[in-house]
């Protein structure tokens, strides 16, 4: 092939190439775009103190309530149940895996991790409903065991192989000669882990319970099937709840297409997207600070 | 006490981990001894009947293949080419740090807001309607970030030297990349592949809303209409049907084919990933 001919196919690769990246900004930009272009449509017809502060979300009563709060409180009350449950297992599991296991030991646990890690959602939310829901009601004496605490032990699952694998980057990430200084001064094994190489990679593992946060906070269908979707204001662990996750998936198959209520699931599907936009933010930071600190 | 405080130490951490394989354990456990006995072949090759009550899954599945392949369609070149962009061409200003920025955000948005911007843009604005082909391009866009994330740490692990031989002996860029570069990052690539695809055959959330249905008369075979998928399958059989206890086998059954679905993928990844570290 002429030279020419290989340098126009050079030239027009590179600018394919650049076009997909661009795509990707588009593809960002566009989700933005229509969370921003639906919300706005909804505040027009709703007070945005309304959504904000209303406890009620009752979006075919009369009139219609579209409070965000019951859902907001949800969410939150279940992603921060799932972590009580996650970090401590999380941070002992990737403390185990990078100080104590040995080289074998470690290549029967990582597959394990990965596997749980590969469990679809769907199908861990089935177990919430055949195993844990029988067995939180024989516990509390209920009908079934769908509230916040199902929902929170199989969000826990689910975060828990993202939690372990990046807190054990990060203990790995640790110089050896932090560990040398501690064992030479005196301190045992499990000292050197507690008073020196977990602080040293808390950046990173506040990395790994931020990433976890954004996993539990955007699951939708484990907490859909095993929190029991009750929209009353949640009231404690025990009882039902419905998160914003649960409310678009159950009300937007239903919802009349450019009315109110199709524009008000946009409108929390618009928080949801903002609340796991901060809170990557805030795990990248801690990621940038961890490789800022370690590498200097 | 003093000799007991390591054991107490150690087993915390023992603990830990012990908790970790037990919630595998159980899963695994759980779905194989009770879905073991509703798999058999018919369960695998017939359409539902009665109402669901009988019958098998046959659409489920090829639906669910369907699906995944229209995923892998639409995300694989448009994912690599990215990568390619990121990892061979960028400088590293402020448009690249856009992009970089744009590909870790769309990783970290939840998988039901894909579903609403695939009903956004592909079912209402593209008039595709709720159908395979919607479904299938909004799991492609849910997995094109990992895809471009893998691929490029696939790439990156080419050494300089590599692409540099290409080109003292006359390639153009393009030419290295596509002859020198991309096959021996292939390994890498394919892993990253499979695992995303693994993924994007168990998720439910984003098809919701832009084509997936709970009985489809035949096997799910056109790409503008509605399908039948593994996923939304159990979900309906385990908490919309009406009959919820009589299909609890059916469910297990399909629980369980899901499962094996995604670990062969998994399993997959993993031969791809064991045999390219025997070679290095």
């Amino acid at each position: 092939m002429k030279l020419a001919a290989r340098e126009k196919i050079d030239n027009t690769g590179r600018y394919l190439f650049r076009i997909t990246g661009l795509l990707v900004i588009a593809i960002l930009g566009g989700i933005f775009f229509m969370l921003l272009w639906n919300t706005i449509a909804f505040f027009i017809k709703v007070k945005p103190l309304d959504f904000i502060t209303g406890t009620q979300w009752d979006p075919s009563g009369s009139p219609a309530a579209y409070g965000i709060l019951p859902l907001l409180v949800s969410t939150c009350l279940v992603t921060f149940g799932a972590m009580l449950i996650a970090i401590p297992i999380g941070i002992g599991t990737a403390s185990f895996l990078s100080e104590y296991a040995g080289k074998k030991l470690k290549n029967i646990l990582k597959p394990i991790i990965e596997m749980l890690a590969a469990v679809p959602s769907v199908a861990i939310g089935f177990l919430g409903i055949v195993i844990l829901g029988p067995g939180i009601a024989d516990l509390t004496g209920q009908a079934n065991g769908l509230n916040a605490l199902n929902g929170a032990v199989l969000l826990a699952v689910m975060a828990l192989p993202t939690i372990i694998t990046v807190t054990e980057d990060a203990l790995q990430g640790i110089p050896n000669s932090y560990k040398e200084a501690s064992y030479g001064v005196g301190a045992s094994k499990w000292q050197t882990l507690i008073k020196v190489t977990i602080p040293a990679a808390a950046p990173g593992i506040l990395a790994a319970i931020m990433l976890g946060v954004g996993r539990a906070i955007g699951e939708t269908m484990t907490v859909l099937m095993a929190t029991g979707n009750a929209s009353a204001f949640p009231k404690g662990f025990f009882h039902s709840i419905r998160t914003i996750t649960a409310t678009i998936a159950i009300e937007m198959g239903e919802v009349p297409y450019q009315t109110t209520h199709y524009y008000a699931l946009f409108a929390i599907a618009a928080v949801l997207f903002l609340i796991t936009l901060i809170v990557n933010l805030i795990g990248e930071y801690f990621v940038n600070k961890f490789r800022k600190y370690h590498s200097a | 006490m003093k000799k007991l405080t390591p054991i107490i130490e150690w087993g915390t951490l023992l603990l830990s981990t012990g908790i970790v394989c037990f919630f595998l354990v159980v899963i695994l456990w759980d779905l194989i001894s009770k879905g073991a006995s509703s798999l058999s072949w018919e369960f695998v090759s017939t359409l539902p009947k009665e109402g669901m009550t009988k019958g098998g899954i046959f659409p489920a599945i090829t639906g669910t293949v369907l699906l995944t392949m229209i995923t892998a369609i639409a995300a694989v070149p448009f994912g690599i080419s990215c990568a390619i962009y990121l990892n061979e061409y960028a400088v590293d200003n402020w448009l690249t740090r856009i992009i970089r920025a744009s590909i870790r955000n769309l990783a970290g948005v939840p998988s039901i807001i894909y579903g609403l911007f695939g009903l956004a843009l592909f079912v209402q604005g593209l008039h595709m309607g709720t159908s395979l082909l919607a479904a299938g391009l909004t799991l492609g866009l849910l997995s094109l970030p990992y895809i471009i994330i893998t691929t490029e740490e696939a790439l990156r692990r080419i050494p300089a030297s590599t692409r540099e031989a290409a080109l003292a002996i006359g390639a153009t860029q393009f030419e290295s990349i596509r002859d020198v570069v991309l096959p021996t990052a292939l390994p890498g690539i394919l892993t990253g592949v499979v695992l995303t695809l693994s993924r994007a055959a168990g998720e439910t959330a984003p098809i919701l809303f832009t084509g997936v249905a709970f009985y489809i008369n035949n096997p799910s075979g056109y790409l503008n209409q509605e399908f039948m998928s593994l996923p939304y399958h159990l979900y309906m059989l385990s908490t919309q049907h009406q009959a919820i206890e009589e299909v609890r086998p059916l469910a297990y059954g399909t629980a369980l084919v899901l499962i094996i679905v995604v670990f062969l993928l998994n399993l997959t990844a993993f031969y791809i990933r064991y045999k390219r570290s025997k070679n290095e």
